[in-house]
């Protein structure tokens, strides 16, 4: 499926949930392994047991070229590859709260 | 991308933490978003087509807030202190709206729409009960509406889409960012960008909202005390008073010992008044944060290391920028450009234009956005030569004397460093000779002498002739509204 900014899409071999914020590069994102959906599945699928790192709620995931980012929306087992790339996350700037 | 993902988040991620105070009583990241989802359902029923606080701050400002953007109902929140013909044309702008006010003013209103009082609102979603409302995901839906206090004429209506809000919060906020022990005392009103950004903030750091309905500097103090409060967001008028009250009362500081960071914005801060607070409260990180409604709020900083070397620091570019509005924040790019659109080179005096994905720079009436993205603010402004952003006021505010640009800055920086002086503006007034003319309004210290002679003679020292005012007035005070702006308008009665 067609990965547009605000986007949200769940895992379907974990719990999982994130949000696209941009993908220039194509539509190949997995989450452990497999593609991602609108709906979760009834059925969890057994997924690929060496991309179950996890992701992490409230963080951006990128690759090296930064052609993608995601913004986990909902912690899980499954790890983030784009491309065959592993996802890494991404630091906010540390800036002072200014609001 | 809605930014009711954000009380989503925070709810799953610290469903048990304590999300919001107000007056005491405490409310949960789990209960605000359930309360949320009842008002998402009880909006949609209503058939409105916007959603309106107007009204001081309370629980039902975040739910109402969040509530909307899951129905996917614009949120407008208004100034209730504008006169009842404002409040009534901007009501006429709006229908048919969901309004929610204060509970004796339910009857006042006859609008196209409900009208609700706010206890009895958040007492009606009390009853109903909790659902799992699924929301629109829109990035181009709009999900705040704000009237801009325009300097003349009929207020615009500026507009932020969801995709400007939710870029902004992303890029600058660490979403969980806050240990569960902090706390930020919101005292701007809800209807102010920095009382909605501040909302939007604290929910996705997890830091828990205090709400200080109608400020005042003794309340603060003592709010910021019983709640251990960390973080402050304040107007300058409002650190001026928190200083004084300080000063005269002599307020225990080691009460405030919670307190590690407060930020500023929403109007110019005098030099002078930052260089006191920094004094006094040497354990404090000050920030000062530049942002217009526009822009989704901040875009540029000013942060406590730059606060803190330009205090220390003898080399008079780094002392300058106490008095600068700091850096762009990533993602965020600033140009000063001239009359004709050329841009600038650093210390060239301009017009400041931002772009980025959080700047929206759209009214309903028009899209203000121009040369790919850029938006012009009507701020004069020049950058130095490593990107800090200094503000000499809105363009519409120069003096134009016989062809001549005088920025009120100019003048007023000067007199405001003097011991004498509280507070000062200069503004432009008519006169037969120069078209415009200096006025100069000036409210002295409590039991400070000052006369008209020895104030020229300040600015005839320091600037040139021409600065010196045609018209000199002394006042009490300076008519500042609710969110720090100066009303310069409103004083140019005083000159006639």
């Amino acid at each position: 499926m067609a990965l547009k900014p605000g986007l949200r899409l769940k895992s379907v071999v974990c719990d999982a949930e994130l949000m696209i914020i941009k993908a220039a590069d194509g539509d190949n994102l997995t989450c452990g392994g497999e593609s991602l959906s609108d709906e979760a599945p009834a059925e969890k699928a057994a997924g690929n047991s060496d991309q179950m790192n996890g992701c992490v709620i409230g963080k951006r995931y990128v690759n090296e070229a930064q052609t993608i980012e995601v913004l986990c929306i909902k912690s899980g087992d499954g790890s983030l590859y784009y491309n065959g790339d592993e996802l890494m996350t991404k630091d906010t700037k540390k800036l002072p709260s200014s609001d | 991308m809605n930014i009711a993902l954000f009380m989503q988040m925070a709810a799953e991620a610290c469903a048990d933490r304590v999300a919001l105070t107000h007056a005491g009583v405490h409310f949960t990241y789990e209960q605000l978003f359930d309360s949320s989802k009842k008002a998402a359902k009880h909006f949609s029923e209503s058939d409105c087509e916007f959603v309106s606080v107007m009204d001081v701050s309370s629980p039902a400002v975040p739910i109402a807030m969040m509530g909307a953007a899951m129905a996917g109902i614009t949120y407008v929140p208004l100034n209730y202190r504008l006169s009842s013909e404002q409040i009534n044309e901007q009501l006429a702008r709006i229908e048919p709206v969901f309004l929610i006010v204060d509970d004796s003013q339910v009857n006042d209103y006859e609008i196209k729409g409900t009208v609700s009082g706010r206890r009895g609102l958040l007492a009606e979603l009390e009853t109903k009960p909790s659902n799992d409302f699924t929301w629109q995901e829109d990035p181009s839906a709009i999900a705040i509406q704000l009237f801009t206090s325009g300097t003349t004429g009929t207020p615009k209506a500026a507009i932020l889409r969801h995709e400007h809000l939710v870029s902004y919060i992303l890029s600058s906020i660490e979403f969980m960012g806050a240990e569960p022990e902090q706390a930020a005392l919101i005292s701007v009103p809800p209807y102010h960008i920095a009382g909605i950004s501040s909302i939007l903030s604290s929910i996705y750091a997890c830091r828990r909202m205090v709400q200080l309905p109608n400020f005042d500097p003794d309340e603060w103090l003592r709010l910021c005390a019983n709640e251990k409060v960390t973080n402050a967001f304040v107007v300058p008028t409002m650190l001026i008073r928190i200083i004084e009250q300080i000063e005269q009362t002599q307020f225990d500081l080691a009460s405030l010992k919670s307190l590690t960071a407060m930020a500023y914005g929403g109007g110019k801060m005098p030099v002078p008044v930052i260089e006191r607070a920094l004094e006094l409260l040497p354990e404090i990180n000050f920030t000062n944060a530049y942002g217009l409604t526009e822009t989704s709020s901040t875009i540029s900083l000013l942060d406590p290391d730059d606060h803190r070397n330009a205090l220390t620091d003898t080399d008079p570019i780094i002392k300058s920028r106490l008095g600068s509005v700091g850096k762009a924040l990533p993602g965020v790019e600033i140009e000063v450009r001239d009359d004709d659109g050329n841009r600038l080179a650093p210390f060239e005096p301009g017009e400041i234009y931002v772009r980025g994905p959080q700047v929206s720079g759209e009214y309903l009436e028009r899209n203000a956005l121009i040369d790919d993205g850029w938006f012009p603010t009507r701020d004069a402004g020049h950058l130095d030569e490593e990107g800090y952003l200094f503000l000499s006021g809105r363009a519409d505010d120069v003096i134009v004397r016989g062809g001549e640009n005088i920025s009120p800055a100019e003048i007023e920086d000067v007199l405001h460093g003097h011991d004498a002086i509280r507070d000062v503006a200069a503004l432009a007034i008519p006169s037969e000779e120069w078209g415009e003319a200096v006025g100069l309004a000036v409210v002295l210290k409590g039991g400070a002498e000052l006369s008209e002679d020895e104030i020229n003679a300040v600015i005839r020292a320091k600037l040139r002739s021409s600065r010196i005012p045609a018209q000199l007035v002394f006042a009490d005070e300076l008519p500042y509204n609710e969110s720090g702006k100066l009303l310069r308008r409103v004083m140019k009665a005083w000159f006639e």
